[in-house]
């Protein structure tokens, strides 16, 4: 079995599974790559273009490669007001690349998100599914370090 | 009036990791008592006697809902807890969730007990991935006290998008799709999960249910307004020294919430519901909390003197016109042309014509969109049309001055 075929499996209902599926290759390939999608689409017998419709409906789904990492620095108002300008630029610097693009050794991807729920804490950013809280760029650095 | 907390009555006070310590604090009563003393009409009949009304924003009746599904004829039907918390400017079922996962589960025993629902979901945010052990810690540990007997409770984690808030999108993503908007009616009690009777409710809405099981309808009407039942869980963010999670009676005026407990200072405005919220400017700050008046999911973004409420409402919209999912074009075109208007207007570019423009594009957005987010977005344009009009005016005039900011 490759490691495709083996994410493909899932017990439950046929469709209910799609989105379960996606995510599990999400985390396992860092994104949902091609091959597998035209794999669940036949496993499941759903249309190609319904697959890749639900890969690409969702943020936290990606088509193309992510690094390892992902930091997710939250734009919305809260943030904004606490001068999340000041973190994103800060990120910027130290890993060298803009939001939406991920680093060449494949450490790092960098993305702006919306409302991360962490709004008492602004600004805020998530890494992978750590929650980094009242960010200045000097705890960006310490944060940083602490990701391989 | 200070702080009343019922929904947050555990929070940092039980260890969420441990059963034991909610048992002592009343835990799982209410539902030994449903499961003992009470036919599921009743159930649903004390929780519409309560007067509750849903937490997420909407404001529908919780028991009628409730007893809509049970009425409705078949087998199989489905509760379903929305902890999908996207609004901008909402944590509070995130701090609910961090610290009382417990009352939160007896709430969804009661409600699928009260309309025959054997499968449980909590549909999570992506964002609040870090949250998933300890939920599923607290299902199992319910599960293995019996607490869980007449009901299996599943996770379905989201994966980004701020519109499966909405409720027939959530379903829709918990089925494995595109989580967009569906036609209505049918409304979910009558056919939602997979065609089936289904209820949704927010965290803090399931929060209500055991005290108002406990203590009786009776105790829980007195709270609040006439409309506006019980209290409300706010989170509060911005321009405040105190940011954090509150919880008031309804009916409580803005002014307690924002000056007295977050500590603002020179407040300008306050955004309320997030970004489809409303936008109160401060000589309206006794405004108060209540259905009636305002309320949303409990979203309080304070905004002081120093802010430019241009660009305020041009990130606000800017953000909808993104997380439209697409479906109707009333939101998807109009979301999309009122940034590009206000962008206009950021950059000192207006035109008188461009206000009219604004008006008149909401009025059709409001009318004609397919559920919430469209009908909605529009909310901060006008609101700040009408409390704020001079700003855009001066924005016209600046351009014609040549000023340029």
């Amino acid at each position: 079995m490759t490691k495709i075929q083996e994410e493909t499996t899932f017990q439950g209902k046929e469709h209910e599974s799609l989105l379960v599926l996606l995510q599990r290759a999400q985390s396992r390939f860092n994104c949902v790559p091609e091959e597998f999608i035209s794999e669940v689409a036949q496993s499941l017998s759903i249309p190609v273009s319904e697959v890749y419709g639900v890969a690409t409906f969702y943020s936290f789904l990606s088509t193309r490669p992510m690094g390892r990492n992902v930091i997710r620095i939250c734009r919305s108002l809260p943030c904004y007001l606490k001068k999340s300008q000041m973190i994103i630029k800060s990120v910027e610097d130290k890993i060298g690349i803009k939001p939406g693009e991920a680093t060449p050794d494949g450490k790092f991807s960098f993305e702006l998100t919306n409302c991360i729920g962490a709004c008492d804490g602004a600004p805020a950013m998530l890494i992978n599914s750590d929650v980094h809280v009242n960010l200045t760029p000097r705890k960006i650095s310490q944060i940083l370090k602490t990701y391989e | 009036m200070p702080e009343k907390r019922i929904v947050l009555k555990n929070c940092e006070v039980i260890d969420p990791g441990s059963i034991a310590t909610y048992l002592d604090r009343d835990g799982f009563r209410a539902w030994e008592k449903v499961r003992n003393e009470m036919t599921p009409e009743q159930v649903a009949g004390e929780v519409k006697a309560s007067g509750l009304r849903g937490r997420g924003g909407a404001g529908f009746p919780c028991g009628l809902k409730w007893e809509l599904a049970r009425e409705a004829p078949g087998d199989e039907k489905y509760v379903i807890c929305n902890a999908d918390e996207g609004e901008v400017g909402t944590f509070k079922d995130r701090y609910i969730l961090e610290n009382d996962p417990f009352t939160l589960i007896e709430g969804i025993a009661i409600a699928a007990y009260a309309i025959g629902a054997k499968q449980g979901y909590i549909y999570l945010r992506a964002e609040y991935h870090h949250l998933l052990d300890s939920l599923m810690k607290a299902i199992g540990q319910a599960r293995e006290k019996g607490f869980l007997e007449h009901l299996d409770i599943d996770i379905r984690q989201g994966a980004g998008a701020y519109v499966c808030g909405e409720e027939s999108a959530l379903m829709d993503s918990i089925e494995g799709k595109r989580g967009e908007v569906r036609y209505r009616p049918p409304f979910p009690p009558e056919k939602g999960l997979w065609a089936k009777p289904t209820i949704i409710n927010n965290v803090e809405t399931l929060m209500n249910i055991p005290q108002i099981i406990l203590n009786g309808a009776g105790w829980f009407s007195q709270i609040g307004t006439e409309r506006s039942k019980g209290t409300k869980v706010f989170s509060v963010s911005g321009d405040v020294a105190q940011p954090g999670v509150y919880e008031l009676v309804l009916g409580s005026p803005l002014r307690e919430l924002v000056m007295d407990l977050a500590l603002a200072k020179k407040v300008k405005m306050v955004q309320i519901g997030g970004a489809t919220g409303r936008i109160i400017p401060y000589d309206m700050i006794d405004t108060p909390l209540s259905f009636e008046a305002i309320l949303g999911a409990g979203a309080v973004i304070v905004f002081d003197k120093s802010r430019d409420i241009i660009d305020i409402v041009y990130r606000t919209l800017e953000f909808l016109a993104e997380e439209s999912c697409g479906k109707c074009s009333p939101c998807r075109e109009g979301t999309e042309i009122l940034v590009e208007i206000l962008e206009r207007f950021s950059r000192a570019e207006g035109m008188e014509k461009d206000i009219t423009i604004l008006e008149q594009l909401s009025q059709a957005m409001m009318l004609a969109s397919l559920c919430g987010l469209g009908q909605a977005a529009p909310v901060p344009v006008m609101d700040s049309l009408q409390y704020f009009r001079h700003d855009y005016e001066n924005r016209i005039k600046q351009k014609q001055g040549g000023i340029v900011r």
